[in-house]
């Protein structure tokens, strides 16, 4: 009954120190001649949210790739809860694999499947359950992202944009992960189904005590969900709370976090501090 | 072990056990299902004895209580509820937020009558309104030549035609070595083997060769059509087409219509000559007929006509093929299922089309004499 002994608070501030559930040591990714990270460490502290931000190309993707499992990097270790995974076997990967939820950028629902078949399908690929049990379970996850009932009947062709993005995050969701890893989960999205999602991003982190991974250019959801930020410069990466981002000297991140963009991401921020409430 | 049933003070106690989380929801839904119920009456549920609980496992603390009251039973808590029962309660559950999906409208034979005429009047019109488009884009094309986009139409005549000659001439082949070997065994019985040229020229040239390289760029070409088409409306790249004010049915459709009706006579041609080279060399090493004799035979068994009476069909083969794959691709909509479902269909129709076609040319050269 401990679930909810380390609620987190958004301001700014890291969650907890102590053992990180994500810890990255000197990655090193190689695609031929070309270096994409070179001795990259990253962690992330179990309740926080950990926005990982970079140019384009910088390798944000491949290093969601590499943490997910999805690629052996050619040096460095990637543990998640503790457990290396870069030297696992496969069944032993399938495993952890299952003890995260992922989003990916287009959503990657399965086009064929209704939202709930696609919320069900981790459940059904896992476990032998009654049609009934797994239908409600899917429903369950369905509401918590703030979608209608209704919507579970339809397929992804007939959602909106937002729509999609929550449909993929309830999926993420329906084996109740600790771990979420989302990337970049309001690109595409209007404004104020952007700030929607943050809310409920915010609102499942708190109620569900989740550790969230998202890979953001959203200014925005980056001033208002974000603990603690990593930066992909130089091939390695600089982390640390918005703060300690904000006094940083290296020119990309100093362009990043006081472009005109930001000033105004963060004048914003200055006028609503409020906490997240509930969606809906 | 889950839950176990306890009685504290005349009073039934469910103690909720050990770690009611996503990743034992099969053992959740068993012991939920088989927990013996004492009732009716109040009852107690007890959380002190869980180690962790999350919303799945919020879910089956749900559907105990259900099924508690269902048997007349009103459970309670002992002390209070786990955090992510009274969070699922709160915000989750389905009274919250149910809204029963509207029933499905029964709908009379009438209806279903209605519908379905509706649903091919409108297949024809798009149909129609295609070939239309098509045939505005051709004539546009033939006025300005920069219209008909030769680079394309090349790359669909080298696609379609030049990477299909192995399997053609292969196939060819075989089939015509196949009709010579029973022809030969048939006709050696009277001692007509000699008419098995005749035979495997009449055959090959009139119909196999030309039918035989049609179904094979049906498969290979018309599904391709459909399937490349299809994902470029999956990713709305004909919508940008569109946007640019480019033409689809000029980029898209007409160069692999061209092409097709380019290549297909071309590969007939191959098809015959791999044809008649099968009925030879089966000729020579099964009858001993050499080939000099075989050719000499062949000439005399033939009309001058035979070879274009096979050849004629081939262009209109091939627009069939084109036609059916690259209007099927463009009617994908939505969903991978959807382009699997369409390449399908442009494949069957195609070869479908492809024979009726036939049948109807083997009407027309019977009563025209050809």
């Amino acid at each position: 009954m401990n679930d909810a002994d380390s609620l987190p608070v958004s301001d700014g501030q890291p969650v907890s120190k102590g053992r990180p559930i994500v810890e990255v040591r000197g990655l090193v990714n190689r695609f031929g001649a070309q270096v994409v990270h070179d001795g990259l460490d990253m962690n992330v502290y179990p309740g926080e949210i950990f926005g990982i931000i970079g140019g384009s190309g910088a390798g944000k993707s491949v290093l969601l790739r590499t943490v997910l499992g999805l690629r052996t990097p050619q040096v460095g270790s990637v543990e998640i809860e503790g457990v290396d995974i870069t030297a696992r076997t496969d069944e032993e990967l399938t495993v952890i694999k299952r003890s995260y939820g992922v989003t990916f950028q287009q959503g990657a629902l399965f086009t064929s499947l209704t939202v709930a078949e696609n919320v069900e399908l981790p459940l059904a690929e896992y476990r032998q359950l009654p049609e009934d049990v797994l239908r409600e379970l899917a429903l369950q996850k369905i509401r918590l992202v703030g979608l209608h009932d209704s919507a579970a009947s339809k397929y992804p062709a007939e959602l909106s944009g937002g729509m999609v993005k929550r449909a993929a995050l309830a999926r993420a969701l329906v084996l109740d992960p600790k771990l979420l890893f989302l990337d970049e989960p309001t690109s595409g999205l209007d404004p104020i189904s952007a700030s929607a999602f943050d809310d409920l991003l915010l609102y499942l982190q708190k109620s569900l005590n989740l550790t969230v991974v998202m890979i953001t250019h959203d200014l925005d959801s980056i001033f208002r969900t974000c603990n603690r930020v990593g930066v992909i410069v130089d091939r390695r990466m600089v982390s640390g709370t918005l703060n300690e981002m904000l006094a940083e000297q290296h020119p990309w991140i100093r362009e990043y976090f006081h472009g005109p963009r930001a000033e105004l991401a963060r004048g914003a921020m200055k006028h609503d501090v409020s906490a997240a409430t509930a969606p809906r | 072990m889950l839950i176990e049933l306890d009685r504290r003070e005349g009073k039934p106690v469910y103690r909720l056990l050990g770690a009611w989380r996503a990743a034992s929801v099969r053992e959740l839904d068993e012991a939920v299902t088989t927990v013996r119920i004492d009732g009716p009456g109040p009852a107690l549920l007890d959380a002190s004895g869980l180690e962790s609980i999350d919303l799945t496992g919020a879910h089956f603390v749900e559907r105990l209580s259900e099924r508690l009251r269902a048997a007349g039973v009103d459970p309670g808590w002992e002390g209070s509820p786990p955090e992510s029962v009274a969070f699922e309660r709160a915000t989750l559950s389905a009274d919250q937020a149910k809204e029963e999906a509207e029933p499905a409208a029964q709908r009379s034979v009438l209806a279903v009558l209605g519908m379905w005429t509706v649903d091919s009047v409108a297949a024809t019109r798009n149909a129609l309104a295609f070939l239309g488009s098509l045939t505005v884009a051709f004539l546009r094309g033939l006025r300005v030549p920069r219209h008909l986009r030769i680079p394309s139409v090349v790359r669909h005549v080298s696609e379609s035609g030049l990477q299909a000659v192995p399997i053609v001439a292969l196939i060819a082949f075989l089939i015509s070595v196949i009709v010579a070997y029973i022809g030969a065994q048939e006709l050696q019985q009277f001692g007509g083997q000699v008419f098995v040229v005749d035979l495997v020229a009449l055959s090959v040239l009139r119909e196999l060769g030309v039918l035989l390289t049609a179904i094979i760029v049906a498969g290979r070409s018309g599904s391709a059509y459909a399937a490349e088409i299809g994902v470029m409306q999956l990713n709305e790249e004909v919508d940008a087409l569109g946007a640019m004010g480019v033409n689809a049915v000029e980029v898209l459709v007409l160069p692999r219509v061209i092409g097709l009706v380019i290549a297909l006579p071309l590969l007939t041609v191959i098809a015959d000559a791999m044809g008649l080279a099968g009925g030879a060399v089966l000729s020579w090493l099964v009858l001993g007929i050499p080939f000099n004799q075989f050719a000499i035979r062949t000439q005399e068994a033939l009309a001058t006509t035979t070879f274009w009476a096979g050849l004629l069909k081939a262009p209109v083969f091939a627009a069939l093929i084109a036609l059916v794959g690259t209007y099927r691709g463009l009617q994908v909509h939505g969903s991978s299922r959807e382009l699997g479902r369409r390449t399908t269909q442009a494949v069957v129709e195609s070869i479908f089309l492809v024979l009726l076609a036939d049948a109807i040319f083997a009407v027309v050269y019977w009563q025209i004499d050809f």
